[in-house]
């Protein structure tokens, strides 16, 4: 067989696809209706925190943090719960990360403050010292990207049924009724931040990158 | 009817990418040694700005030796080797030679602005797989481009049975385009959200713990079918072809590579035990890595066998060294990889620097020692002149080697150390050290992994050298070597 197969090219690359697709068949078709279930009662992140997550991803924190916590004491003790498959269900992509070289974040949001994190992003060695983090002082300056993040929700909300409420329409005039109310949530959030840049940006009706960062930060219990 | 007469293979394709592979490698592995001193001295990353933080640099590193430097050594090789082990010219069809240079120009091209929009953040987050979606789409035209090409050119052949390698090589397109599709399944958030914000922005068809398993399933295997099999393709030439010894054993390459078909994808959840997926998934990958030493050391072995009775060419060919080296090392790192996926083991594995260090005694011991080893016996035979030098081969090798020992003997060392130390408690059973202590210890560690860095990359320019010295100024052959690849 298999020499004959050697011969025939094409009933060769068949087989190959065929014995490679069993693997992917069996090990994640089965559970996927119900590994997709969110934790009961679960809100989707809102406007600011999802453009707080797209930071997360554009800077690539996931590079050094992982955002799972494992069903060890050891970890249980440091971070807190260990993380449930339906706390994940609205993450797209899922931000797991696979190395530690700074701290688990998956509830970083249950013991430290907004302005922690002001002054870990500006310089984490003062904060912590030896760390090995470097300054994210861009975030302070670069306006975070609002309306992706309003198109981001109203995409999974369309597609994939994400419950976020009937508010969330298509359009640019959907987004412009919508802006004040991530204005307001951004404000919150500055109203605990000393920088100045900080402030002078949140008057002027724009929001740095870290108020978002911030703000996801925060909603990750 | 079949001819004796020698074929003029057109190697003007393989010439193209492999100076690609020398771009990428060199531009890889700098910016690999750049993260590297940055956590050993974390002042290095405020060179670019916001560009230079090792967060953003590091998918650069990655996704430039993976697409850039493998990629290309694998388009290279095959455009070398598949023209000879089929007996036929690219030159003997028109419509493949212009295939394949539209596929470099856009390989080319496409390469670079995809590390363009990585350095600006754009990024779908998902490990290895961070192009966003219209990268995506030109990485799928690029890739069956270059089906296309070797469809046709396995249509038009002379000898009817397919090599070995081109078993790799066919398995390395099918494979990869299976999992590339299915794992950057994405939606442009642009086009639904009626026009609003960025048209480069998408979410992950999958969700949470499946994204994740999907993510695994192609991470796992993109290693699979990106550095193993077309890399055991390569060897399973060039080897041969370099010592002028048969492969040892059919069988045991029957057995390896269908073996290898069957279990690899099965091992990818094993990156995830301990997680929030299903633990009869996390089982059976925990159990497939196990069995995967048996396909992997497989065709090692077979690699090694056919050296039986000519060892004495380890001594004064280092074309030899460098391939036996390689396959050692896939050895090396196909037994440390099931150990890593044992659940006790990736308990304290998983996190931890030992993770980058198994993944660098593979890749840098393996696959880019049998891509610059392939790169050195092309040479000769596509630029008509002998190897500039021998002496400095040699040196390359010795340089190198020393520096994956280093590397992985260091992150070894610093992954179980911080992984023992966060799982430590006292005799009241309270956590024994804050996570900075966990962080600080393994200075000396990243300190020596950066040197090892330095010096690889330091090997990585002088084969550069060398390959470029042998084009301009290499002694002119009149006719092809048959075996040995001629040095001076």
């Amino acid at each position: 067989m298999f020499h004959w197969l050697e011969k025939n090219p094409f009933y060769f690359a068949a087989a190959i696809s065929i014995v490679i697709s069993f693997a992917g068949l069996i090990e994640i078709v089965p559970n996927f209706a119900q590994s997709g279930k969110p934790l009961v009662g679960m809100k989707p992140r809102t406007v600011l925190e999802l453009a707080g997550k797209n930071v997360y991803m554009k800077d690539n924190c996931m590079a050094c943090h992982s955002q799972m916590i494992r069903p060890f004491k050891s970890e249980t003790d440091r971070y807190g719960d260990y993380s449930l498959s339906g706390e994940y269900a609205f993450d797209r992509p899922f931000l797991w990360g696979s190395k530690r070289t700074g701290p688990d974040l998956h509830r970083i949001g249950n013991y430290r403050t907004t302005d922690w994190h002001e002054a870990h992003m500006l310089n984490p060695p003062k904060i912590v010292p030896g760390s090995i983090m470097p300054a994210y002082d861009h975030q302070f300056e670069n306006e975070a990207d609002l309306e992706t993040a309003y198109a981001e929700a109203v995409t999974v909300k369309n597609v994939f049924h994400t419950p976020y409420g009937p508010a969330f329409h298509r359009g640019q005039e959907a987004w412009d009724a919508h802006k004040s109310k991530v204005l307001e949530d951004a404000k919150k959030i500055a109203a605990d931040m000393k920088d100045e840049r900080v402030k002078a940006m949140i008057a002027e009706g724009k929001v740095p990158e870290v108020v978002a960062l911030i703000a996801y930060m925060n909603s990750l219990k | 009817m079949q001819s004796n007469a020698a074929l003029e293979y057109d190697y003007s394709l393989a010439k193209k990418f492999t100076f690609l592979t020398i771009l990428f490698g060199f531009l890889g592995m700098l910016v690999g040694t750049l993260i590297a001193a940055q956590m050993a001295f974390p002042e290095l990353n405020y060179l670019l700005g916001e560009y230079g933080t090792f967060s953003r640099l590091r998918p650069i590193h990655t996704n430039t030796v993976v697409f850039g430097f493998t990629v290309s050594g694998i388009f290279a090789t095959w455009f070398y080797l598949g023209q000879r082990v089929l007996k036929v010219s690219m030159a003997e069809s028109k419509f493949l030679m212009v295939l394949g240079n539209i596929q470099f120009w856009l390989y080319f091209i496409g390469a670079l602005l995809a590390t363009i929009s990585l350095l600006f953040g754009v990024s779908s987050s998902k490990e290895y797989a961070q192009y966003e979606w219209p990268f995506d789409i030109v990485v799928v035209i690029i890739w069956v481009l270059w089906g296309v090409n070797m469809m046709g050119l396995i249509g038009i052949r002379r000898e009817k049975a397919l090599y070995i390698s081109v078993w790799y090589y066919l398995a390395c397109f099918l494979g990869i385009a299976m999992l590339y599709l299915f794992n950057n399944m994405a939606i442009p958030t642009y086009f639904v959200s009626g026009g609003l914000g960025s048209p480069l922005h998408s979410v992950s068809m999958y969700a949470g713990t499946n994204d994740a398993l999907v993510q695994w399933w192609y991470g796992h295997n993109a290693v699979a079918f990106g550095f193993t099999v077309p890399i055991v393709g390569m060897i399973y030439y060039f080897l041969p072809k370099e010592s002028g010894q048969a492969i040892y054993s059919y069988k045991l390459s029957l057995l390896s590579f269908w073996g290898l078909m069957f279990v690899y994808l099965w091992a990818g959840s094993h990156h995830l035990l301990w997680s929030t997926v299903p633990d009869w998934m996390q089982t059976m990958g925990s159990a497939f890595s196990v069995v995967l030493i048996l396909p992997s050391w497989g065709s090692a072995i077979n690699m090694l066998l056919t050296m039986k009775g000519e060892w004495n060419q380890l001594t004064d060919n280092p074309l030899i060294k460098f391939m036996v080296l390689a396959s050692t090392f896939y050895m090396l790192s196909t037994i440390e990889g099931p150990i890593q996926a044992i659940r006790s083991v990736n308990a304290i594995a998983h996190f931890t620097d030992w993770i980058p260090g198994h993944v660098h005694d593979g890749v840098l011991g393996w696959v880019v020692f049998m891509i610059m080893a392939s790169i050195f016996h092309m040479a000769p035979r596509m630029f008509k002149r002998e190897i500039y030098s021998k002496k400095l081969m040699e040196s390359q090798f010795w340089l190198q080697t020393t520096a994956v020992v280093l590397y992985f003997t260091s992150m070894w060392i610093a992954g179980i150390t911080q992984g023992m130390m966060w799982r430590a408690v006292d005799e009241y059973g309270n956590l024994m050290y804050s996570f900075i202590d966990t962080v600080t210890v393994l200075h000396p560690y990243y300190a020596i992994r950066a040197l090892s860095g330095v010096m690889y990359l330091i090997g990585f320019i002088m084969f550069a050298y060398n390959i470029y010295k042998t084009m301009t100024s290499g002694k002119e052959l009149t006719e092809e070597p048959q075996f040995r690849t001629p040095m001076a």
